[in-house]
C-alpha cells in the first residue's frame, strides 16, 4: 500500500474545546476514503486541517512525503490537494465556465489552455451543457457538482470533498456516487467527508470514523458498519445490531 | 460586440468634438477624460481587484508632483516625471498594502487606512518647503505651441492627450479582464478563502493590483497637474479629489469596462452645471447638493450604474417581443 496522504497524530484545540484529538490515518493513492462521524465529530476540523485552512495545535499532515500542516491553502492547493466547501461558494459575476476556469491558473497562465481545461472538469461532472449558465440559475446538485469542476481544474492528486451530496435527494446522490468513481478510476485519490452513512457504504473502499475528535474505527466500510463502538456513536449507548 | 461598437462610438465622437468644440467645452471634456482614467484605475482596483480606496489622491498627488517637482525646478521632460510617479506611486501602493494585508487590516479597515495614507501625504506636503508647501507649484505660463517632449501644448493639445489616456484605459481594463489576471482577480474579488482553495496566491495578487492601480493613477495625477498648470496639496491630494475619482466608476458602474466613462461624462458636467447654476442663483455649494442627490437616484435605480442599464436597454431593443419593462431583471443580464 501507498499512502498520498498521511495523517499523524493531529490535534485542534479551540480554546478548551478539542475538535480533532490525536487522529492518525492514511489515504491510499486511488481510492476513495469516507470521513464520517456523527455531528460535531471533529471531520470538517480535520478537513480544514488538511486542506491548510487551519493549523494544527499538534501533529502532522503529511502529502506524498512532505509535511504540509503549517502550508496556506494556496500553497496546499499548488502542492496537488484540491477541496470543496461545505456551503457552495459560485463567484456571482462569473458564468460556469468562468468558474471552472480559475482552478488552471494555478498551473498555467494561458487563458485557452485554463479554457480548454474548465470544459473537461465540466465535461466530467456532467455540467459541459452549462457551461454558459451563471451560478445562480444552477441546481443545487449542480452547483455541489460545480464546486467539484472548479477544484478538478487544479489538476490535483488528492480531491477533498466536504458532504457534497448533503441535501441532494437519492438519485442526484446516485449520479454523484457515479461522477466519484470514474474519477478514483481515472487515478484520483479521494477523501469524502459525509454524514451520510449509506452513501458511504456504496462508494468508499476504506472508511475512518471520528467521534468526539477521536478516531474510533477505521476499516472497510462493510467491518466499520459491524462495529459496536460506531453503532453507539450514532445511535446511542445501549443499542446493539 | 455590441458595447464595443457603442463605446468606440462614443470615443470617435469624443475625437470629433475636440476638433470642433469651443475652448469651454474642451477644457471640461479634458477634465472629464482625466477622470475617466483615474476612475479607471480605482476601478481596477475595486471593481476587479476587489480592494476598496478611499485614498486614491495620494497616488495622483504622488505622480502629479513628480511631474511637477522635475519639470518646474529641474526642467526635466514630464514623460520623464511620469514614468518616476508610477514608480513611487506603485510602490507607495504595494508598500502600503504590504503592511494592511500582512497584519490582516482588510476590507473596510484596508479603505480607512488609504485615507489615513492620503491625508498623511498632504499634510506632509504642505509642510515641505522643498515641494512648495501650501503655496504650491507653478508651471511656466504656457506660450500655446505644441511641445510634445516636454507635453506642453494648448487646450486643444491636452484634450487629445486626454482622450488617448482615456481609451488606452478602456483598452488596458479590457485586456487585464480578460487575461489570466482578470479571472484570478475577479475570483479573489467574489470570495478569497475560496479563491486561496483553488491556488490563487491571494496576498501577493492584492498587492499586485494596488500597485498597478496606484501607477495608473499616478499617470492620470501627472497629467492633470499639466492641465491645470498648478498644484496645491489640498486639491490634489485632499479627499475631495478621493471622492471624485470614485464617482465615475460609481455612477457609470462598477468592474465595467466602459462604467468610468460613461459616469464622469455624467457626472463632472452637471458639477459644472450646477456650480454655474449656485454662482447665479446665489446658493453657494449647490453642486455638492446636486452631487448628493444624483448619487442616491443613481444607487437607488440603477445600483449596477448607469453602464449596465444601457447594456440591458441595448439587449431589450434587439430583442422587441420580450417586453423588457415587465421582466424581472435578473432575466435580462
Amino acid at each position: 500500500m501507498t499512502a498520498l496522504l498521511e495523517v499523524k497524530n493531529l490535534s485542534k484545540s479551540f480554546g478548551g474545546l478539542v475538535a480533532v484529538n490525536n487522529v492518525s490515518f492514511a489515504l491510499e493513492a486511488g481510492r476513495i476514503t469516507a470521513l464520517i462521524g456523527p455531528n460535531g465529530a471533529g471531520k470538517t476540523t480535520c478537513f480544514n486541517l488538511v486542506a491548510g485552512a487551519m493549523r494544527p495545535t499538534s501533529g502532522q499532515v503529511v502529502f506524498d512525503g512532505h509535511p504540509i500542516e503549517n502550508a496556506p491553502p494556496e500553497l496546499v492547493c499548488r502542492m496537488g490537494i484540491a477541496r470543496t466547501f461545505q456551503i457552495v461558494r459560485p463567484m456571482r459575476d462569473m458564468s460556469v465556465l468562468e468558474n471552472a476556469m480559475v482552478g488552471a491558473f494555478s498551473w498555467t497562465r494561458s487563458v485557452d489552455e485554463a479554457r480548454s481545461t474548465a470544459y473537461e472538469s465540466l465535461e466530467s461532472v456532467g455540467l459541459a451543457g452549462k457551461a454558459n449558465a451563471r451560478t445562480d440559475q444552477l441546481t443545487l446538485p449542480d452547483r455541489k457538482m460545480l464546486e467539484t469542476a472548479k477544484a478538478l481544474s487544479t489538476r490535483p492528486r488528492l480531491l477533498l470533498l466536504d458532504e457534497v451530496m448533503a441535501g441532494l435527494r437519492p438519485t442526484e446522490a446516485a449520479g454523484v456516487v457515479r461522477v466519484l468513481r470514474k474519477l478514483a478510476e481515472g487515478g484520483l485519490t479521494i477523501l469524502l467527508v459525509e454524514h451520510v452513512m449509506r452513501i458511504v457504504m456504496e462508494v468508499a473502499s476504506r472508511v475512518v470514523v471520528l467521534h468526539h475528535g477521536a478516531k474510533i474505527a477505521e476499516g472497510r466500510p462493510e467491518e466499520v458498519v459491524a462495529d459496536p463502538m460506531v453503532l453507539e456513536s450514532y445511535l446511542g449507548a445501549g443499542f446493539h445490531a | 460586440m455590441k458595447r464595443w461598437l457603442a463605446g468606440g462610438s462614443v470615443l470617435v465622437v469624443l475625437a470629433l468634438v475636440g476638433a470642433l468644440a469651443s475652448p469651454y467645452l474642451i477644457s471640461l471634456l479634458t477634465i472629464v477624460l482625466l477622470f475617466t482614467f483615474l476612475g479607471q484605475s480605482w476601478n481596477l482596483m475595486l471593481g476587479i481587484g476587489g480592494q476598496l480606496s478611499i485614498g486614491h489622491a495620494l497616488f495622483v498627488g504622488l505622480g502629479a508632483y513628480s511631474v511637477a517637482l522635475l519639470d518646474v525646478k529641474y526642467g526635466v521632460s514630464p514623460w520623464i516625471g511620469l514614468l518616476l510617479g508610477m514608480v513611487i506611486a506603485g510602490s507607495a501602493g504595494a508598500v502600503l498594502a504590504w503592511l494592511s494585508f500582512r497584519f490582516e487590516v482588510r476590507g473596510i479597515y484596508f479603505a480607512l487606512l488609504t485615507i489615513a495614507a492620503a491625508e498623511f501625504a498632504r499634510i506632509m506636503f504642505g509642510g515641505w518647503e522643498f515641494v512648495g508647501a501650501m503655496q504650491g507649484l507653478f508651471f511656466p505660463a504656457p506660450t500655446g505651441a505644441i511641445d510634445i517632449s516636454m507635453l506642453r501644448g494648448d487646450a486643444r493639445f491636452y484634450y487629445f492627450i486626454a482622450l488617448a489616456l482615456a481609451a488606452l484605459g478602456i483598452v488596458g481594463t479590457e485586456m487585464i479582464s480578460r487575461s489570466y489576471f482578470g479571472y484570478v482577480w475577479r475570483a479573489m474579488r467574489d470570495d478569497e478563502q475560496a479563491a486561496r482553495a483553488l491556488g490563487v496566491r491571494a496576498f501577493r495578487h492584492k498587492i499586485l493590483v494596488i500597485a498597478i492601480s496606484a501607477a495608473t493613477a499616478a499617470v492620470g495625477g501627472g497629467i492633470l497637474a499639466l492641465v491645470q498648470g498648478s498644484i496645491f496639496p489640498d486639491s490634489i491630494m485632499g479627499m475631495g479629489l478621493s471622492v471624485d475619482v470614485l464617482i465615475g466608476p460609481v455612477v457609470g458602474g462598477l468592474g465595467t469596462t466602459f462604467g468610468p466613462l460613461v459616469g464622469s461624462l455624467a457626472a463632472i458636467p452637471l458639477n459644472h452645471l450646477m456650480s454655474a447654476l449656485g454662482d447665479c442663483l446665489r446658493i453657494p455649494g449647490l453642486n455638492s447638493i446636486a452631487y448628493g442627490v444624483v448619487l442616491v437616484l443613481v444607487v437607488w435605480f440603477l445600483p449596477d450604474g448607469i453602464w449596465p442599464a444601457i447594456v440591458r436597454l441595448g439587449k431589450a431593443v434587439q430583442l422587441p417581443s420580450r417586453l423588457w419593462l415587465l421582466q424581472p431583471r435578473k432575466a435580462e443580464e
